[in-house]
């Protein structure tokens, strides 16, 4: 079973509350698909078994012992990403799409693709059973495909450890990376948080898992910061038919255990905040609707 | 500032939830209550939220559109250079089946197909990527709106065009910037000439830092830091800030006033009055420092 954790933007909570998850369901394969901010290896330290080189995409250079700068593949480039520099034709790395287009229409051969290849995909061991992440290199692009490598080496090491659980702690956004990280699993967890804004992210986040046809829990966090806020929420789930995993306060626990290193529920087993992170870990998998 | 080009400063902070929206929003409402002329340009395309926090009325809007390609099949003779050409795999392409189709929502819209094509074959469509809108927020001030449609693969394209809506002759420009440092970051911070990075002190705080902070080291832009919710969390973002020799702009400590007003939808300054100088005093440093140097892309 898949359960992919969300929550249409980032600093909701979702890493904490995956990793808290990770720790209440026992052996799991914990899936970090923040490619961008990888940041669960922080709290597990998991030992590296395997690392693997993930190309992003190429960009265009310029050998210019062959330009003449006659500019054509100024005219070509649909990024803007080439510009005529005090007679100099510059690729700008920043706008380069690596779409190849330039080093085609190039008379004189001058242009090449090089590949990115900094970014990285890890999985080992650690602490709750088994953990892949992903480290995109700064700048490179298509991060949904490395969060497809992440979890398609998810579900093999699953399958290899006879792992009843996938835990998928999601990219911010509701963009390709979360496509990637959502498409295909059982459920989803949606994070929110009792702000305007944090309304506005879940319903785009609403969206995006209704393409799937995945009928989403909604879990509030730090609900207690602002309890008007959490009626609206709470309102409107139910009219639109979502299913609300539970409401957690917002608890300094949750800074310290992160702080220390730990997930909540190992930093502070017998706090509120753990036992409601049981019980929501519970009706998920349950599947029951409380409402 | 000089010759008419904006001091532009992007406020960013490797992964959301930090209070990039908070300090931007909190920054322009500053700015503008000294009358100075200010946009702020919301380049989260992804979650645009700045809106939310300003009542005002929509003065235009633009759709943003790219060309995707359309195939006669009449005239394709399946030959499979089109196929070939698209480094994104948006040509579906079975010779024998006599197939071909284009999946719309991988293509980046780059042309190469129709270079390939030398049948005359593949004319091009104007196809959404979403929105960018601007609103007025007084008769100095506009706020700029850059909104992705769900399902399209970048941000990128609206992110430009945001920032491109710009107009000439304003004082002060904000970038929201989306998160992450990836490329939706770079191209909003590569159009900033300073940066504000929002982080917590926390480990998850300080690993996002540190890659925003390398990102930007490639790209060769400065920065500097506001540690938001100073009060939790541990020294290590400190201890950083010092090695790397990165200027602290501000601490703001967690306060559930903040972090209540914020939910509303309300200024922070509303609940803590005393954040607006703190927030000018920000601006004052960047201004000296960086005021003066245009930064090209």
């Amino acid at each position: 079973m898949e359960t992919a954790i969300i929550s249409g933007k980032g600093g909701t909570g979702k890493s904490s509350i995956s990793a808290a998850f990770a720790m209440i369901a026992g052996e799991v394969v914990l899936a970090d698909c923040d490619v961008d901010a990888a940041n669960l290896y922080i709290l597990f330290d998991p030992e590296k078994e395997e690392e693997r080189v993930y190309v992003g995409g190429k960009k265009a250079v310029i050998d210019y012992d062959l330009c003449t700068n006659c500019g054509l593949c100024v005219d070509y480039c649909r990024f803007h990403a080439i510009h005529t520099i005090d007679g100099k034709v510059e690729i700008s790395e920043v706008s380069c799409d690596g779409c190849k287009l330039c080093a085609r229409v190039c008379p004189f051969d001058a242009i090449s693709m090089v590949e990115n290849n900094l970014s990285r995909m890890f999985s080992g061991n650690f602490r709750g059973g088994k953990m892949v992440y992903g480290r995109l290199a700064p700048g490179e692009e298509n991060s949904g495909k490395l969060v497809n490598m992440v979890r398609a080496k998810a579900k093999e090491l699953a399958k290899e450890g006879n792992f009843s659980h996938i835990i998928i702690d999601g990219p911010p956004g509701i963009g390709c990376a979360v496509i990637s990280a959502i498409s295909g699993v059982n459920q989803v967890v949606i994070v929110t948080e009792p702000s305007m804004s944090g309304l506005h992210d879940l319903k785009r986040a609403v969206e995006v898992t209704q393409k799937f046809n995945l009928n989403p829990w909604v879990l509030i966090n730090k609900f207690d910061l602002n309890t008007e806020m959490t009626v609206v929420i709470e309102n409107y789930c139910r009219k639109s038919g979502l299913k609300i995993a539970g409401k957690l306060p917002f608890d300094p626990i949750v800074v310290d255990a992160m702080v220390n290193l730990k997930s909540i529920p190992e930093w502070a087993p017998e706090s509120e905040i753990s036992s409601r992170l049981k019980k929501i870990w519970r009706k998920i998998v349950g599947g029951k609707n409380p409402c | 500032m000089t010759n008419g080009e904006p001091l532009k400063i992007a406020i960013a902070s490797g992964k959301g939830g930090t209070g990039k929206t908070f300090v931007a929003t909190t920054l322009f409402h500053t700015l503008i209550k000294r009358g100075l002329q200010v946009t702020l340009v919301d380049c989260d395309a992804e979650a645009p939220n700045v809106l939310e926090f300003f009542n005002s009325g929509k003065i235009w809007e633009e759709e943003v559109s790219h060309q995707v390609p359309v195939i006669d099949t009449e005239k394709c003779v399946f030959c499979g250079k089109c196929h070939e050409y698209c480094e994104y795999k948006a040509i579906f392409y079975l010779p024998t089946m006599k197939v071909i189709q284009v999946m719309e929502e991988l293509c980046h819209g780059c042309g190469a197909c129709s270079y390939a094509c030398e049948f005359g074959a593949i004319a091009e469509k104007p196809v959404s990527l979403g929105v960018v809108s601007g609103f007025l927020i007084n008769e100095n001030s506009t706020l700029i709106e850059s909104r992705i449609n769900i399902g399209v693969m970048s941000p990128v394209p609206l992110i430009k065009a945001a920032i491109s809506k710009i107009e000439p002759g304003i004082a002060i420009a904000l970038f929201d910037s989306p998160p992450g440092t990836s490329c939706p970051f770079i191209q909003t911070a590569a159009r900033a000439d300073f940066i504000v990075l929002v982080t917590e002190p926390t480990p998850f705080g300080l690993s996002d830092l540190r890659q925003s902070v390398e990102t930007l080291r490639q790209i060769d832009k400065p920065c500097g830091v506001i540690i938001n919710k100073a009060s939790l969390g541990n020294r290590d973002v400190y201890k950083y800030l010092d090695q790397e020799n990165i200027p602290l702009l501000l601490e703001i400590p967690f306060s559930r006033e903040i972090a209540t007003a914020y939910s509303s939808g309300k200024m922070a300054t509303e609940a803590v009055p005393a954040l607006e100088e703190q927030f000018l005093q920000v601006f004052s440093t960047i201004k000296m420092n960086y005021g003066n140097s245009h930064h090209q892309w």
